[in-house]
């Protein structure tokens, strides 16, 4: 019926010593993933096309002088793959040391546990007479629906991937300045009600480390009052026009504190609009019987 | 894009017309009339590579790039203003703050050659005398560093007027090789007019190009393929493979791009054969074209090469209205036309996919190989892309043929290198030798040391190269004997140190190089080439690094040569690793 | 049956799009993303509307015609596809009837013709043809400007010509997407929300289906068709309606000529209003019900504008005395002496739903829950659901069904001509970040909100004196409003727009014309004749 079938052609190779098949153009990274090998990632989403800029998910290939990106590269017929060599593990730890080094990561969480795992040491980049540069970037809060603080920003280009040509097409926000000095920035750095943002909010659902947030989110963490361990999360669909975007409601003590979208759903692949983002709001319990129009 | 958000600022009159100058015309939406107005994808993506032409329009205009004129420039072309400013600031020429100080900016170099020339003196010097001086990378002119006169090299960015350097209009006297009968490369340079077309066919030109269509494509390919030809830039890939394979790309637009975007600090080789046979690059490129059957032809060079740029575009003018590009090039029936891109101030766009990015109007961000430029190159399309010294050495190919080519140098580096020396060196500049000549004649060549010390270090193939020392002075100038004695020939630098300079004064230089020019894409090289500055710096102050900042140099380079994208990360911390290793670097272990 | 015949991810991979009266980038968002692709994919886009819209900003080429005059458009490509030859004869032959009927018809419809009715280039109107009928696979979307006119319906059936000309229906890629404005209109539809139907779009006045539901209901049912709203507003002006039960509309506000519409219903002898919040129409009510947010506070289902059926679920609890809809009408039955009803859960009233419904028969909640929704028809649990629609056009026996007809339709233009006393065209739309008459959007601070403005192009506001941001006295011969002006180079001369998100701060409805589609009850709120004067200082 779809006139668009899925490759069946497949290629075997070899991944720790495991032989692994997986179908034509699968990434080294999916390959992994179908043979129950756990990969760091951070720069990578199953939404956004990969822009393999973080490094962490760097793996041996045989016969290539450096690392691959795991995210980027398709897995070939006969390739032989290593996840846990000493290489690929100095690289992935030197890569999280360095990203600790430079910038807060306190709300990453996932982050912080490939850190333990590979032996991040981010103090020994400070502990010397030079303390080291870091992002240093005070939070930008500059209307009622997110915030932006990018001593959290680690740069791994997925808001801004969101905001154009992978979903939005908005292009707001862009990659500014040069090597160390690079920013997610507006133009001129002009604040987001002066610029095309349309708060989609896209940035804030692609974002691993809490450098975008719902303003939400931010209140309640600046009164140390965000416990996701007391969340819920329940799927539904929006309220507003007629596309069916599927919205995952974040509840915490029976209100909605966030909202965001199956990355693998046919209809959003994982992003929203101003109002399934944030036109939830009505829904809040008020002092009347009925809400307020 | 399309629903674009253009801002209330505007452009004032002096800024559109410089933008409008430079454009021509070309505008995405057009409004045929009230009711009918085109756009779309398609004409937004083919206007994109206007960004950065349009955007060296403003910055000539007004000497920065204003919120106004940006916003002229995204409306026109359609772009939106957060990209375009995310473009204008990857790039060190231009500027988004309205200068504090109005006019000309004069950039002086401060890496390696003009560092132990005395570049901080001669800074301080200008900015007395009220100059507007900006401190540059290498500008590849490391010739005219001249530790005795004080001399260092300068680029002057014009503002409401054009670009200059030092030797304008001035006849080239740095060439030292001037009537060397054995000369392949460079045996114009300093006997040709380089502004006349005329004088180049007297002097043999276009002679190549008459005998390639003669022979035809294929045997063309062939012939490059046979004659061992490798890659000039650094990567020393066979250039015959690369143009085989884009010639067998068939139904897409192709391209040949001529990579003159030399920055490597200590290399200006390819900066004195445009300046001085420009035509002999603009044949080549035909050749390639031909060759590889691609119709559109590219010069990217390097935006401080203002000298570079006029003469290559003289001689594309001179060879368009000859009949030598154009719909039916020299009469090959084959279309070809030559477009210049400049740069704007960015190392990283010497690496191709960089360059392909920046010509296309975005951030010069190299990509990831595969994908090789062959089958994805500029515009997603087949390309080959070559940098002029090995362009140069086709000319030679096509009328001597492969056998007569591999006369000169060894099996397995056959021809001629070009070399550039510098540092305490008597008689820097340019010079052409055969494969095989050793490190100790090569610098004999050049007058053998100045000044009063020994040589200490000699600095290999650019801040991306490594050093090497006085036991290096015998090794034969090979790929191969590079390669097995642990340096690299890289762009061809061969910049001398002798015990009178303070190596790591150089080495903390070469490591805020690589801090600045980082593109800071990928993580391993935008914290890396911080962090091995900042080790640097240590090292300056305290005369030595602790047992952990020591173990530290060594992760840093590791990670960077594993994980980086590309070849900048790869080598960035090659100089300095190479010089501890030799023990060069007092206060470190090796 | 009503539906898209095609699902989203399909423009994504189409060669041609016409995009036709919808403004998606802002209406439909998320639909647009896929359309977005599809311009990435390679795919082109002509734009036809009145408005350079910031949708028919990324379109190859836009054509702004003449408010009101699709039809003539329409006709004027499907002419000149059979003029160049360009239409497809075998489809023609095995899948359509009245061909013929409809060539002699669309005759007249040149393109010099139709540019003088529309406004837009001859020579648009040609490449527009060609490019649609020479595609591979082609998609006409369209949403609100195609069916708010009072010829809305002949709108939709001249579209669909141009599909059954080229054979872009019916196949994977190609289609007629109309796109719901509402999250849950298809779903109203699907259930029985329509005066002529029972569930699964079964005719009511079909004995065979009446008697299905009778039986599955245990009592009689009324063999008439309903009233749809406009009818409904019609009957209450001649006194044949005196009681209302309104669940979830404001049509205080958002009916055209909303002057008239409130007094209407303030006349009645009771109404009740069931809603969510205390709306316009709420305010006029006798009775009010609080209920519960469907989509945040209850279970059930919406089915989208692709028919893809999708659970909503409760995720937080209702505030106050708000119950949710389906107990307050069975409380309603209970007090009305109906006590077969029971308690029943969302899931058991679904069920009750697919066994009276073959196109829903398919979708449990377990299959909705785990294949992320299904798109109608999806008879049999073990159907995949049906990402397009009307494959059987393609089948050599058409599936036991009759050839598809050509349409015949006529030009018309809008019913409210221009005149001297109401010379501009006015024409409504939504924004980005508000919705309908604002109730919802209302509750969240949009920083990127400007209000309802009147967009006047330079010229007309430079002809009345008229400087941005002014505010102004809007009239038709309906009603007046005062309202901000936003000067705007991408309206054409003659024609404004404005939204109608903030009916409290500016009434447009009290503007909007209330003449109605015949078929479909939809007033021409897109068409309006008015003037516009300076206010007196």
């Amino acid at each position: 019926m779809i006139d668009d079938p899925t490759s069946v052609v497949t290629v075997s190779l070899t991944i720790d010593g495991q032989a692994v098949e997986v179908p034509e153009g699968t990434s080294i990274h999916k390959a992994c993933e179908s043979a129950s090998i756990d990969t760091p990632t951070l720069c990578w989403a199953e939404n956004l096309t990969p822009v393999n800029v973080c490094r962490v998910c760097v793996v041996e290939v045989e016969g290539q002088r450096a690392l691959v990106p795991s995210c980027a590269r398709p897995a070939e017929e006969g390739m032989v793959v290593e996840t846990d060599s000493e290489r690929v593990k100095h690289s992935r730890k030197m890569v999280l040391e360095f990203l600790g080094s430079g910038v807060d990561l306190d709300q990453a969480p996932e982050l912080q546990k490939w850190m333990d795992h590979y032996g991040s040491d981010t103090s020994r980049y400070d502990q010397y007479e030079l303390p080291a540069l870091r992002m240093g970037e005070a939070p930008k809060i500059q209307d009622n629906l997110y915030i932006r603080d990018y001593d959290r920003c680690v740069l791994c280009y997925k808001c801004v991937e969101a905001c154009g040509d992978d979903a939005q097409h908005t292009y707001a926000i862009a990659v500014s300045g040069r090597g160390f000095d690079a920013r997610i920035s507006t133009e001129f750095d002009v604040t987001l009600p002066d610029s095309a943002c349309v708060y989609c909010g896209n940035c804030i659902g692609v974002c691993p480390t809490g450098a975008i947030q719902f303003k939400t989110e931010y209140d309640l963490r600046q009164e140390d009052d965000w416990r996701p361990e007391d969340q819920d999360v329940t799927r539904t669909v929006c309220s507003y026009c007629g596309v069916g975007c599927n919205l995952e409601l974040h509840t915490q003590d029976d209100k909605i504190v966030k909202v965001t979208s199956p990355a693998d759903h046919s209809v959003t692949s994982g992003m929203l609009c101003i109002k399934g983002r944030f036109g939830w709001q009505y829904v809040q319990p008020v002092d009347t019987p009925t809400r307020k129009a | 894009m399309a629903d674009l958000y253009i801002s209330e600022e505007t452009a004032d009159d002096f800024e559109m017309a410089a933008v409008d100058a430079t454009l021509d015309g070309r505008h995405v939406v057009v409004r045929e009339s009230e009711r009918l107005i085109r756009a779309g994808t398609s004409a937004r993506h083919g206007h994109r590579h206007l960004l950065l032409p349009a955007l060296h329009a403003l910055q000539n205009a007004k000497g920065w790039i204003s919120p106004g004129g940006l916003n002229y420039v995204c409306e026109t072309l359609q772009v939106p203003p957060a990209e375009a400013y995310g473009v204008a600031t990857f790039y060190d020429l231009f500027r988004v703050e309205e200068p504090a100080q109005a006019g000309d900016v004069t950039h002086v170099c401060v890496d390696a050659a003009c560092q132990i020339a005395g570049a901080a003196d001669r800074i301080a010097e200008l900015k007395a005398q009220g100059v507007n001086v900006h401190e540059s990378p290498c500008l590849g002119q490391c010739e005219r560093a001249n530790d005795a006169t004080g001399e260092v090299a300068v680029f002057v960015q014009g503002v409401g007027g054009p670009d200059s350097v030092a030797a304008d209009d001035t006849p080239y006297e740095l060439f030292h090789q001037m009537g060397d009968e054995s000369l392949r490369l460079l045996k114009r340079i300093g006997v040709v007019d380089p502004t006349s077309l005329d004088s180049y066919r007297a002097h043999g030109g276009y002679e190549s190009l008459t005998a390639a269509i003669e022979m035809g494509a294929e045997a063309v390919c062939t012939a490059v393929a046979d004659s061992g030809l490798s890659g000039r830039g650094g990567a020393a890939f066979p250039t015959g493979i690369k143009w085989r394979a884009v010639a067998a790309e068939q139904g897409r637009p192709k391209h040949v791009v001529a990579n003159c975007d030399e920055s490597e600090p200590g290399t200006f080789k390819d900066r004195v054969v445009m300046e001085n046979d420009p035509f002999a690059v603009i044949e080549a490129l035909t050749i390639a074209g031909f060759a590889t059957g691609a119709e559109n032809g590219w010069i990217y060079i390097r935006g401080e090469y203002p000298l570079a740029t006029a003469r290559l575009q003289s001689a594309i003018d001179q060879a368009l209205e000859a009949g030598l590009l154009g719909d039916d090039a020299a009469g090959s029936g084959h279309r070809f036309h030559i477009e210049i891109r400049r740069g704007a101030g960015a190392y990283i766009c010497g690496e191709e996919t960089a360059l392909f990015a920046s010509l296309e109007g975005f951030r010069g961000e190299p990509r990831s190989k595969p994908p090789f430029p062959t089958t994805h190159g500029l515009f997603q399309e087949p390309t080959a892309i070559n940098n002029p010294e090995t362009l140069l050495n086709v000319l030679d190919i096509v009328p001597i043929g492969a056998d007569g080519y591999r006369s000169r140098g060894t099996e397995r580096s056959p021809g001629t290198k070009l070399l550039c020396l510098s540092g305490r060196v008597a008689k820097p500049g340019i010079y052409e030798v055969e494969f095989g000549t050793t490190l100790g004649e090569v610098l004999e060549l050049a007058g053998g040391l100045t000044g009063s010390g020994e040589l200490n270090a000699v600095l290999m193939g650019g801040a991306a190269g490594s050093f090497v020392d006085r036991s290096y002075l015998d090794m034969p100038i090979t790929l191969e004997d590079a390669r097995e004695r642990g340096t690299t020939l890289g762009s061809g630098v061969v910049m001398a140190f002798t015990d009178e300079i303070d190596l790591v004064d150089v080495l903390v230089r070469i490591s805020q190089f690589f801090r600045d020019e980082s593109c800071g894409q990928c993580v391993p090289c935008r914290v890396g080439c911080v962090r091995q500055n900042e080790t640097m710096v240590v090292l300056q102050e305290k005369g030595s690094l602790t047992s952990e900042r020591r173990q530290l140099v060594d992760d840093i380079a590791q990670v960077m040569v594993d994980a980086s994208i590309c070849g900048f990360g790869h080598t960035a911390t090659n100089a300095i690793n190479s010089a501890i290793k030799l023990g060069l670097v007092p206060g470190v272990p090796s | 049956m009503g539906g898209g015949t095609s699902s989203y991810l399909e423009v994504e991979k189409t060669d041609v799009v016409l995009l036709w009266g919808s403004n998606a980038r802002e209406a439909h968002p998320i639909y647009f993303h896929h359309v977005l692709k599809g311009l990435d994919n390679g795919a082109r886009m002509f734009a036809v509307d009145p408005r350079r819209t910031s949708s028919a900003k990324f379109a190859d080429a836009w054509l702004g015609l003449n408010v009101g005059t699709d039809v003539a458009m329409a006709n004027a490509i499907g002419r000149e596809i059979i003029a160049a030859d360009l239409h497809n004869k075998d489809f023609i032959a095995h899948s359509a009837q009245g061909f013929e009927d409809y060539k002699a018809h669309v005759e007249p419809y040149t393109l010099e013709y139709t540019e003088a009715i529309t406004g837009v280039p001859a020579e648009a109107i040609r490449e527009v043809a060609h490019a649609y009928a020479s595609a591979d696979k082609a998609q006409i979307l369209w949403t609100l400007g195609i069916t708010e006119h009072h010829n809305g319906v002949d709108n939709v059936k001249s579209l669909c010509n141009l599909a059954l000309l080229t054979g872009h229906v019916g196949r994977w890629g190609s289609g007629l997407v109309p796109l719901r404005g509402q999250n849950n209109v298809q779903g109203g539809g699907d259930m029985g929300a329509l005066p002529n139907k029972f569930p699964g779009f079964q005719d009511i006045t079909n004995p065979d289906h009446r008697a299905k539901f009778e039986t599955a209901y245990g009592m009689e049912l009324n063999p008439n068709n309903g009233k749809h709203l406009t009818l409904m507003l019609e009957a209450m002006e001649h006194g044949e309606i005196k009681a209302a039960y309104c669940i979830g509309e404001n049509p205080a506000d958002s009916e055209a000529a909303a002057g008239h519409s409130r007094a209407l219903l303030e006349g009645l002898d009771i109404l009740v209003v069931q809603d969510i919040f205390m709306t316009a129409t709420a305010q006029l009510a006798d009775v009010v019900l609080p209920s519960s947010v469907g989509w945040a506070e209850c279970d059930g289902t919406v089915t989208s504008s692709e028919r893809r059926v999708q659970r909503v679920r409760a995720a937080v609890t209702p505030p106050g005395e708000c119950r949710h809809d389906h107990e307050i009408i069975g409380e309603l039955a209970k007090r009305m002496g109906v006590d077969s009803w029971g308690d029943p859960t969302p899931q058991e009233l679904w069920d009750e739903l697919r066994s009276l419904s073959p196109l829903h028969a398919g979708m449990s909640y377990e299959r909705l829950e785990a294949e992320g929704g299904l798109q109608w028809p999806c008879p049999s649990e073990d159907h995949p659901g049906s990402p397009f629609l009307h494959g059987w056009l393609w089948e050599d026996d058409l599936g036991g069904r009759a050839p598809s007809p050509f349409s015949i339709t006529e030009h018309e233009g809008p019913k409210e001509q221009l005149t001297e006393q109401f010379p501009l065209r006015l024409t409504t739309g939504r924004s980005l970040d508000s919705y309908n008459t604002g109730v919802q959007s209302g509750g969240f601070e949009s920083p990127i909100r400007s209000g309802d403005e009147l967009d006047m192009n330079p010229g007309d506001a430079a002809v009345l004196g008229i400087a941005d941001g002014e505010r102004v006295l809007v009239s038709s011969p309906r009603g007046s409003v005062e309202m901000g002006v936003r000067v705007q180079p991408d309206i054409p001369a003659g024609l404004t727009f404005t939204t109608f998100h903030f009916p409290d701060l500016v009434d447009i409805n009290r503007l909007t014309n209330d003449e109605w589609d015949r078929d479909s009850g939809t007033a021409e709120f897109k068409a309006a004749a008015i003037r516009v004067e300076k206010l007196l200082a």
